[in-house]
Formats: structure tokens, C-alpha cells, sequence
């Protein structure tokens, strides 16, 4: 296919209206009438709010009032009614204010409301609340031998582990070498620099607009209209503009539902802003523990593999992740068992965060490799290319595409790998020991249904519309991209609009599916109106297209020319002008090609190769240099798709030597709620970071050819780093993060 | 926050007068520090008094050749001056490894001096903690403490002064000038912040109604061989695990004069004038001097769980910093 767009460099089309403060985030939005509304965090783990006094709260000058459970408005009886589309099914989601029960520390208990911000905070402080507390428990290594085994996916997309295949026990006691590690990842917390942010407008005819931070305007309004017993007509959600969310606005927040109550039961409009210590009483990256034992030959070919899984999830909620599975996906090997388990703690439900699972899951298996490379004194490239699994033998299914052999060539090449010395502690600068690892990345790259909308008015301009969010991922800009080149306009001709309930339904922005689904559905809107431009085109008089079909001709700079002769050509002017002067609009709703993908699983991959300097000393670690190999698809806006990737290695470098949400286990409470305590990485932290896309063409993932790139740029980042480390120093940290403390 | 009264102080007196009489005023200099604790409610005064209209913020050189540098002079004006980059690199290496740019452009010198620790439990109003509330209890102890303290440590509580600039500033051997309803005085710095003992909701030796107006460097700051050396958990914007302010003065290959404070390890910058004379002055400036003087500076140091490691980083940072001082000048 010629592009004039694609796979080039464009600057975000939102860019302008984000720096210059036009775009508007949930928490900006104004009514006349709007009161403030602040929320009063729970002290304890578990137990029961003995009493709640709100007395004094309430004589604060512009109180208006202080929900409880005492006082709080009708609720929706049953748990259905609080399922959103991203909750697990077999679960009871938390109902704020519902009852007196305490579920985890910081869970939301009252709400403050007032005619300003500040009263309502200084409320909210006077609200005094006493407790009865019950045992908890929030340690997970205390509570392993509570843990379930996961039978049945309770989340779409989210899988069990397969059967077991062949006899991973008796090939491991078989195998010539043998390792058996366990490997622990904190719990981390989202921390995008918006905070969770609820605009409720009351409009006069009592229904409800709302401007949510979330990434499913449609889930948005699922949830309240389900609880508070709205009809859909009623809730209008927008989300123009998310500050970051990376998976943290898949569900909606408590800030959405207690808005929502506070604005119906006083009939007025509300607006709620969390703090950022509340951001840490949300959704988070579940602990894990896993138990990875390998057995392989003296060559370090893989014979067995076992992965163990233990995540930690809430008491009320049987949330998990798939962690243990990417074990078994990415290696070549016949005997393999893996398992996965929950132990519920007295927390809050975990939630998805940036490539949740794999994350994990293949930071292990790509440690443990490295150990295996070690054991057997291969190189880890080789190592990793002599299993190279060429099909995914998890579903027993061919991939669509897997240009990962492509990854680690080039990699490695721009890297220079060859120059790494295989035996730790050889290499030094100043105080520092020098170490070179590398580790591989996967994530899945599914395309799910999808409507959207093209309208092409008479002067030319185009509108794209569908549901979906932009989190600051480039979602605006890639639609502007597909629709330019579906027809032929220059960028400045096209409207995107997305986040609002009243556009065609998307699925939730998330999982790495939005270009492959929505970019999907908006190129074949966009194809549905250009065929009816064709005919125009076509039917002029002395149309140089008279007897052309429309797959003989395409549309480039604002013209539909044939192919086969570019200078035969109708410009898009001279078609529209033979239309009876309505905008042209087509609506399609797109979904995966059953028939073609029938067989395929389709995966993003990535080769990552890291080099640090340890201070021998302090144990200070500094990553100084990344070369990401990606293959991804067909890349849309060359630009954002190497934002993306670039973004989640510096997350990468986070997880891998900082995040931690540190836990008081006696007080059953996060501690370090804050940008200061919080670890993530500083402009000083990141070095050279390079970015490689391998070239992989992908007819069977969707008809655009693109995979997501939302996660996979942070995939494997930590394993390489932690190999690295081990490299430099000997050392080989299975605890994340590899803080100085486990280095001297 | 709670509401509270705003005070723009004119004159130094008025301004000591009017918290002297006003049980929960207090003075507000960049208001890094004071206004997030307002926000978090661990601070509730019922009145303000800004000190930013007084005339204090100079940097003078003293008749006796040492430097006054004004309470209200912002920790990147005070780095950056070329006095005291020249005069005491040591202190504006110091103060530029603290916060971030824009943290130093707000922050004065004398709220410096004063900001409270970064215990995590200390701003956490919904949980216990001594300096915050006493007789609640200390959680940090078996709980969170990875940046708390290892020497000086009370009963009641672990908790670090985290301060970067004051580390240099104790090992320059500096003076605090204050004033206060019954007039001036002067505080050497090893006596302004104290240890927490029975009392650890006060971190120092000024009282309520008094305001520094001032601290002085003496004549002779290091200039030619000194070290600053943090250790954190990122390479910037993080709290010091553990820092070493190191100065010498070195004569053939003697030590004639040092100044060796520690952060990241009490309650107060962690100085010991009396081993410095014992250990360093008179002795060669070599890996036998420095091991020989951290383990004596280090003697009696205790780790809380987290924070253990802090006994093996301890000693290697003081004889880096030690031997990095020693050794500053070397190529150039
Ligand atoms: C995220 C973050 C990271 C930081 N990192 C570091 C770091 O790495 N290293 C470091 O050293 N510091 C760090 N800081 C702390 C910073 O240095 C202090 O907040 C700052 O120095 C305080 O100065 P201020 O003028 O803003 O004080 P304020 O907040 O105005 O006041 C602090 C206290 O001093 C009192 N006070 C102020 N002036 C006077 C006076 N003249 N007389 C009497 N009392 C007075 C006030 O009443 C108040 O109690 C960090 C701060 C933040 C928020
Ligand atoms: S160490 Fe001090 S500041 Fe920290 S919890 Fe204990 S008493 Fe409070």
C-alpha cells in the first residue's frame, strides 16, 4: 500500500491544546452551580466504623453535607449492579458508603461536601470517626498457605493457565541441569500525573453529565446508571482528555460514584477531585510470588518448565492476573506446568497496570533464563534462540506474526553485544562495575468489536467519532492518521472525536487492542464513505474514473486518482460538489475476521538489551544505556509509537531498581502515599535509550496490520536490567526492586 | 486545611512579639516544607507570620573574613553565589544534591534548618507516631525505617533530620543567629538540632517566639580539598540514605584540620569535633586514617530491620568521602 501518513513522524494534532491549557481534564470542568466534594479516608485495614460524628463538620461555614452510611441515598441492592465491564465476575465489588464495613485502609467512608474546595477539605478533617478493628492481614508472604488455585477466567481475556503439557516433574528430575528459584515483585501503584477526577454537571431536566477520568466512557456510564438506577439517556460521560492512566481508569473510581451520589441526592452539581495519597487506596499491581523450577540439558535446552504463580488479590474480589502463563508461551519446551493462585488480603482490589501480568510474569521467566545461560555457559541470545518457540504452544496455535528472531539480531547488532564480557565483575569505570543483560518481551495483540463514525461535509473536512479514550497514547492523532490516508486529506482536514457516550461504542481503551480495533473500525468508516465519493467521482461527466471499480483507484492528496495512471483523477472538491450538498457519513461496527485469524494468535515481542554501572560501594545503579528491539506490526505514527516505547522503559527502569508500595503490615496501610516517597524514575535516572521497530508485516492480526504498543515497550525491561546487574556485580536479585541494599 | 490567620511581618521584633502571643503561630519562609504539612494537617497554626519582606537576604562577608548568609536566602541563590561556591564548595555541593531546582529557588536557609523529618509515618495523621503526637507510639521501629536513623535513636523514635545543607553546614562548624523577645544569640550548630530523647516532637534548640535571622561560616571553609557525598535511591530528588560532608585541610601529606558531619543517620547532622582532633588532625590523610575514624564516628550505631544496611553503607561513605576529599585537586 502507498501512505503518505503512516508510519511517518506526526506531532500529536492534541498537542497544541494540551500545552496551551485548552484541553479540558475531568476535574476542570465548571457548572454554575457546582459544589465541591471531598472524600474522608478509612484509618484502618478491616473491621466496622464504630460511630461517626459529623457534628462539627457540618457547622463549617458553606457545609452542605457529609454522606455516610448512615445518611447515604438509595443504593443498588444486588453485586450485579456493581459489576463494571472490567470487574471480575465472581466478585463483590466495594460499595463506598453502602454499610459500616471496612474493607482496606484508605477505603472511602464519608464524603464532604460543600459550596467550596477549601471548606469541604477542612470538613472532611472534622469528621471524626472511632473503629472497631478486626485482625487483617496484608502481608502475602504470612498468607500463602491461604492461597486458591485459579480454575476459570472470571475477566474476558484473562485465562487460567492451559492444562499441563507432557510431564513437567519427570522431565525436571531427568535433566542434567536443574534450577529452582523463586522470585518475589512488590506491589506498585499507578501514579499518572492526573488525579482521579469526577465533573458531575445536574442539568435542569435532571439528567446527568458527566466528565470522568476513565479510559471506557461506556463503562463510565455502565456503572453509574446500574447502581443509581438511571436510564442510559439520562448519563451522558465524556472524557476528552485523560493525564495518563495506564489502566488505573479501566474500572471506574470511587470518585465516580460518590460524585454521583453526592450530585442526585442534592440535585446539584458536583465536582471531586482525589488527592494523590488517595491515588494509593485504588487499584495497584498485585505482589507476586513466583516458584519457577527449569530443568534443561548441559546445552540449555529447555525440558522442563514450571511456573508457580502466587498474586495477591482483595477479600472481596477474586481478581487476577495471567502471570504464569508467559513461562510457558515464550520458550519452546514440551513439558510444562504452570499454576496459578490468589491469596485475598485485606487490601484494595489490585487493577490492571501497564502490560499487568507480563510485567511479571516474563521479568521471572527472563531472569530465570539468564540464570539458565548461566548454568549452562551459553550466551543469553543464543540460549533464547535455540528455544525459540515458533509456535504458541499455550493454545496450540500458529502466531500471525513473530519478527522476535529479527529483534534480538538487531538489537544486539545496535547494541554491540559482542562486546560483553560473559563473566561477571570483569568490567570497570571509575568505582563502578560494568554489566551488559538483555531479556525478551511479549504481549498479546488482540483486536476487539469496534464501531466509529466518518462524516465528510461538503467543504471537505472530515470527522472521525468513536467512543474511545486517549490516555495521552497518541489515540487522537492515530485516527487523524488512518482517516487522512483513507482519504487522501492532509491532516489539518480531519476532526477527531473521541470520550463521550454519544459516539459509536468502543471498547475499553486498554490491553494494547485500541489501533488494532478502533483504528480498524474508523479506516473501514472511512472506506464506506469513500466508496460513495467514488461513485460521485464516477458518475460526473467525463469522470476519467467512468469505468474504473473502486479498487483501481485510491485517494492521495485530496484526489481520487487511478492507480494504474495518476494522472486520471477526480479532486475530492469537484466529487463533493456533485452531491446534493449533505455531509457524507457512514457508521461501521468492525470486529476480528474469525475465519482469517481461525488457528493464529497474534503477540507484540521485543529484545532488550540494557547496560548498568554498579557502584561497588553504595550499590547504586545506574542504567546507562537501552537498545529496545520492537516488532510490533505496522507502526502508525512512527513518533508516538516510539513515545510509547520509550515511556515504558523508563517504567521498565522504575520497576526494575524503584517502585514499591511500602506496606505497614501492623497497620495493614501503604506509607510512602506520595510523589516524594514514591520512587519513580527522575530525568537523572534515564540515559540513552534507543528504539529499534523490526519490519513485520501482519495481514491476519486485522486489516490495518498494526499491534498496540501500549505495553510491550515495558515488557522485559526490568529482566534485562536485573541481568545486567548480575553481569556487572554476580549478584543475582530475585526481589524487585533491586534497590542498593541488595547490592553491598 | 484548617483556617488560619496571614501575617506579612515588617520588622523582626514585631514578628517575634506576635508569635510570642499567639499560642499556635508560627513563621513561614518558602513554605515547602510548612505548607504541605498545613495540607497534610500535621502542622495546624492559627496564624502565619511571613518572614519574606525582612531584609535577610543578604550574603555578607564579616569582618573576621567569615560569611553571613541571610535566613531568607534561598538555598539556589546561597549555592550558586560564587562566595560560597568559591569559599565553601562543600555547602553548595551539599545544598544543590538536596530537592530539586525548584524546590532550592523557594526554599530558604532558615527553613532548611527547620524542616521536619521525612518519616513516612510522621505525615500520615491517621496512624501513631511520637514527634507527631506524643505518646502515641513509634510505628517506624518495627515497621517502615529504611531512611531512618541508626545512631542517637531514642525510644520514642528513629527519625532523621533530612537535610542535605546542614550536613555541610555542621561540618563547616557554622553558627545560627537568631533573635527573639529577649534579644540575639548565637547557637553553634552542633547544638541547634537536638537528639529526640524523651522529647522527640522537638527537633531543635530554638524556641517558639525566636527567629533565625542569620547563619555565619567561619573564615576558613575547605575550599581547596572537601566532598560531598549522598546516597540515595535515585539520582535525584530522593531524601539521602546516607551523606558524608567531608573537609581537610592537608599539609604534606598530614591533616591539619577536618570537619566531617554525616546525614541520613540521626536526628541531627552526626558530627564528632572531639574524634576529629583524636583521629584525623595530625594523621596521614590515608585509608588507615579514614577507616581508623569512621569506625570510632560510627561506634554504637544499630539498625531498625530496613534500614540495617545502612551499617555496611555507613562506613564506605565516609571513607569515600573522606579519601575523595583528600584527593580533590589531584589531576587538575
Ligand atoms: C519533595 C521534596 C523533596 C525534598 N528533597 C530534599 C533533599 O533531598 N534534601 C534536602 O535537604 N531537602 C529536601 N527537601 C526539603 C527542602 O529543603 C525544605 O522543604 C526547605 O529547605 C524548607 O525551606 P522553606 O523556606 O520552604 O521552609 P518553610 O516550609 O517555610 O518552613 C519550614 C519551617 O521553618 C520555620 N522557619 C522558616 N524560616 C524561619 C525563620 N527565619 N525563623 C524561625 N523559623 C523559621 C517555619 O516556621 C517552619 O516550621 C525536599 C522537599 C520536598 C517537598
Ligand atoms: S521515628 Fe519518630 S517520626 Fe517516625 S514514627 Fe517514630 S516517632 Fe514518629
Amino acid at each position: 500500500m502507498n501512505t503518505h501518513l503512516i508510519g511517518t513522524d506526526v506531532n500529536r494534532i492534541d498537542g497544541p491544546a494540551k500545552v496551551s491549557g485548552a484541553a479540558k481534564y475531568a476535574g476542570e470542568f465548571f457548572a454554575s452551580d457546582m459544589l465541591y466534594a471531598v472524600v474522608v479516608s478509612g484509618a484502618i485495614a478491616h473491621g466496622e466504623i464504630a460511630s461517626i460524628d459529623t457534628h462539627k463538620a457540618m457547622k463549617v461555614p458553606g457545609a452542605i453535607e457529609v454522606f455516610t452510611h448512615k445518611n447515604r441515598p438509595h443504593l443498588a441492592w444486588f453485586d450485579k449492579s456493581y459489576l463494571d465491564e472490567d470487574a471480575p465476575t465472581d466478585g463483590k465489588p466495594l460499595r463506598p458508603l453502602y454499610d459500616a464495613s471496612i474493607h482496606h485502609s484508605g477505603q472511602p467512608i464519608a464524603l464532604a461536601v460543600a459550596e467550596s474546595f477549601e471548606a469541604a477539605r477542612y470538613m472532611a478533617r472534622l469528621v471524626h470517626v472511632e473503629y472497631k478493628a478486626f485482625t487483617h492481614q496484608t502481608d502475602m508472604t504470612m498468607a500463602v498457605q491461604e492461597a486458591k488455585r485459579i480454575e476459570k477466567s472470571n475477566r474476558t481475556g484473562i485465562e487460567p493457565p492451559p492444562k499441563p503439557r507432557g510431564n513437567s516433574a519427570e522431565a525436571y528430575a531427568a535433566a542434567a541441569v536443574k534450577l529452582d528459584k523463586t522470585y518475589h515483585s512488590p506491589t506498585e501503584t499507578h501514579n499518572p500525573m492526573e488525579l482521579f477526577a469526577t465533573t458531575v454537571v445536574y442539568n435542569p431536566d435532571d439528567t446527568l453529565t458527566i466528565y470522568d477520568k476513565t479510559q471506557s466512557v461506556s463503562n463510565s456510564q455502565l456503572y453509574v446508571t446500574n447502581i443509581f438506577g438511571f436510564s442510559k439517556s439520562d448519563v451522558r460521560v465524556e472524557s476528552p482528555f485523560v493525564g495518563g492512566a495506564f489502566g488505573s481508569a479501566l474500572r471506574p473510581q470511587y470518585q465516580l460514584y460518590l460524585a454521583t451520589l453526592a450530585a442526585k441526592a442534592l440535585k446539584r452539581s458536583v465536582r471531586l477531585t482525589l488527592t494523590r495519597d488517595q491515588m494509593f487506596t485504588l487499584g495497584h499491581r498485585p505482589e507476586t510470588l513466583q516458584e519457577i523450577r527449569i530443568g534443561a540439558n548441559t546445552n540449555g535446552d529447555l525440558q522442563s518448565l514450571h511456573n508457580e504463580t502466587m498474586q495477591a488479590t482483595s477479600r472481596y474480589e477474586n481478581y487476577f492476573e495471567v502471570i504464569a502463563n508467559w513461562s510457558g508461551l515464550s520458550y519452546h519446551c514440551d513439558n510444562v506446568t504452570m499454576e496459578e493462585k490468589i491469596v485475598a488480603m485485606d487490601t484494595a482490589t489490585p487493577g490492571d497496570m501497564r502490560a499487568p501480568g507480563a510485567a511479571q510474569g516474563v521479568w521471572a521467566i527472563e531472569t530465570a533464563m539468564d540464570e539458565l545461560a548461566v548454568a549452562t555457559g551459553r550466551d543469553p541470545v543464543e540460549l533464547r534462540l535455540q528455544n525459540y518457540a515458533e509456535k504458541d504452544q499455550n493454545h496450540d496455535k500458529k502466531y500471525s506474526s513473530k519478527e522476535l528472531k529479527a529483534c534480538y539480531q538487531q538489537a544486539a547488532e545496535r547494541f554491540r553485544w559482542s562486546e560483553r564480557k560473559s563473566t561477571p565483575r570483569t568490567e570497570r569505570r571509575g568505582t563502578s562495575l560494568v554489566g551488559r543483560g538483555m531479556a525478551g518481551g511479549v504481549w498479546e495483540a488482540p483486536q476487539l468489536p469496534a464501531a466509529a463514525k466518518a462524516t465528510l461535509a461538503p467543504d471537505g473536512t472530515l470527522t472521525v467519532a468513536s467512543g474511545t479514550a486517549d490516555i495521552g497514547t497518541g489515540t487522537y492523532t492515530a485516527m487523524a492518521i488512518l482517516a487522512g490516508e483513507a482519504l487522501g486529506l492532509p491532516l489539518n482536514r480531519v476532526i477527531v472525536k473521541l470520550g463521550d457516550t454519544e459516539l459509536p461504542v468502543a471498547p475499553l481503551e486498554g490491553g494494547s487492542w485500541t489501533i488494532a480495533s478502533v483504528g480498524t473500525a474508523v479506516t473501514e468508516a472511512c472506506k464506506a464513505v469513500a466508496e460513495k465519493i467514488f461513485k460521485l467521482a464516477a458518475g460526473l461527466d467525463h469522470s476519467p474514473l467512468k469505468h474504473a471499480s473502486f479498487k483501481e483507484v485510491e485517494f492521495v492528496n485530496e484526489r481520487i486518482s487511478l492507480i494504474a495512471d495518476p494522472s486520471s483523477f477526480v479532486t475530492l472538491q469537484a466529487a463533493l460538489a456533485a452531491g446534493d450538498g449533505k455531509p457524507i457519513e457512514e457508521k461501521t461496527k468492525s470486529g476480528p475476521n474469525l475465519l482469517k485469524q481461525h488457528g493464529y494468535k497474534s503477540y507484540t515481542h521485543s529484545a532488550v538489551f540494557a547496560e548498568v554501572e554498579v557502584d561497588e560501594d553504595f550499590g547504586t545503579v545506574s542504567v546507562c544505556r537501552v537498545v529496545s528491539a520492537i516488532a510490533g506490526g505496522r507502526i502508525i505514527n512512527h513518533e508516538a509509537a516510539r513515545n510509547q516505547i520509550i515511556g515504558g522503559i523508563v517504567w521498565g527502569i522504575g520497576m526494575a531498581l524503584q517502585e514499591q508500595s511500602e506496606t505497614d503490615h501492623q497497620l495493614g496501610r501503604i506509607m510512602n502515599h506520595n510523589l516524594a516517597e514514591y520512587h519513580v524514575p527522575v530525568c537523572a535516572d534515564v540515559h540513552d535509550i534507543e528504539v529499534i521497530f523490526v519490519k513485520e508485516d501482519d495481514d491476519i492480526v486485522n486489516p490495518i496490520g498494526a499491534k498496540g504498543l501500549g505495553e510491550i515497550g515495558l515488557v522485559g525491561v526490568a529482566a534485562a536490567i536485573g541481568n545486567a546487574i548480575y553481569n556487572a556485580t554476580g549478584r543475582r536479585v530475585r526481589d524487585l526492586p533491586i534497590t542498593l541494599d541488595k547490592l553491598i | 486545611m484548617n483556617n488560619f490567620e496571614y501575617i506579612r511581618a515588617d520588622d523582626l521584633s514585631g514578628a517575634a512579639r506576635f508569635v510570642a502571643s499567639h499560642g499556635q503561630a508560627k513563621f513561614i519562609g518558602g513554605g515547602t516544607n510548612l505548607v504541605d504539612l498545613m495540607k497534610y494537617a500535621v502542622e495546624r497554626p492559627t496564624a502565619l507570620v511571613d518572614l519574606n519582606r525582612l531584609k535577610l537576604r543578604d550574603i555578607t562577608v564579616l569582618p573576621d573574613g567569615g560569611v553571613r548568609i541571610g535566613a531568607l536566602v534561598t538555598n539556589s541563590d546561597a549555592a550558586y553565589s560564587p562566595v560560597v561556591s568559591s569559599r565553601y564548595p562543600l555547602l553548595s555541593r551539599a545544598i544543590l544534591a538536596g530537592a530539586s531546582a525548584q524546590l532550592r529557588n523557594k526554599a530558604t536557609t532558615s527553613g532548611n534548618l527547620l524542616q521536619r523529618t521525612r518519616c513516612v509515618y510522621f505525615y500520615d495523621t491517621a496512624v501513631p507516631c511520637n514527634k507527631r503526637e506524643p505518646g502515641t507510639g513509634c510505628p517506624a521501629k518495627e515497621g517502615i525505617n529504611r531512611s531512618l536513623a541508626i545512631l542517637g535513636t531514642s525510644v520514642e523514635c528513629i527519625a532523621t533530620h533530612p537535610s542535605d545543607m546542614c550536613v555541610a553546614m555542621a561540618a563547616l562548624g557554622a553558627v545560627v543567629q537568631v533573635t527573639g523577645p529577649t534579644g540575639d544569640r548565637s547557637i553553634l550548630f552542633a547544638d541547634f538540632h537536638r537528639l529526640p530523647g524523651d522529647h522527640p516532637e522537638i527537633d531543635s534548640t530554638l524556641a517558639k517566639d525566636e527567629i533565625i535571622t542569620a547563619v555565619d561560616l567561619p573564615a576558613t571553609g575547605f575550599a581547596k580539598n572537601s566532598a560531598y557525598i549522598k546516597v540515595r535511591d535515585r539520582q535525584s530528588y530522593a531524601f539521602a540514605l546516607i551523606s558524608v560532608a567531608a573537609g581537610l585541610e592537608v599539609v604534606d601529606g598530614l591533616i591539619t584540620k577536618a570537619g566531617v558531619a554525616m546525614g541520613g543517620v540521626a536526628h541531627k547532622p552526626w558530627r564528632s569535633a572531639q574524634l576529629e582532633q583524636q583521629l584525623l588532625v595530625g594523621k596521614p590523610a590515608n585509608r588507615d586514617t579514614w577507616h581508623a575514624f569512621q569506625s570510632a564516628l560510627l561506634a554504637g550505631a544499630q539498625g531498625y530491620g530496613e534500614n540495617d544496611f545502612k551499617l555496611k553503607l555507613a562506613p564506605v561513605t565516609v571513607v569515600r568521602a573522606l579519601e575523595q576529599a583528600a584527593h580533590e585537586g589531584d589531576q587538575a
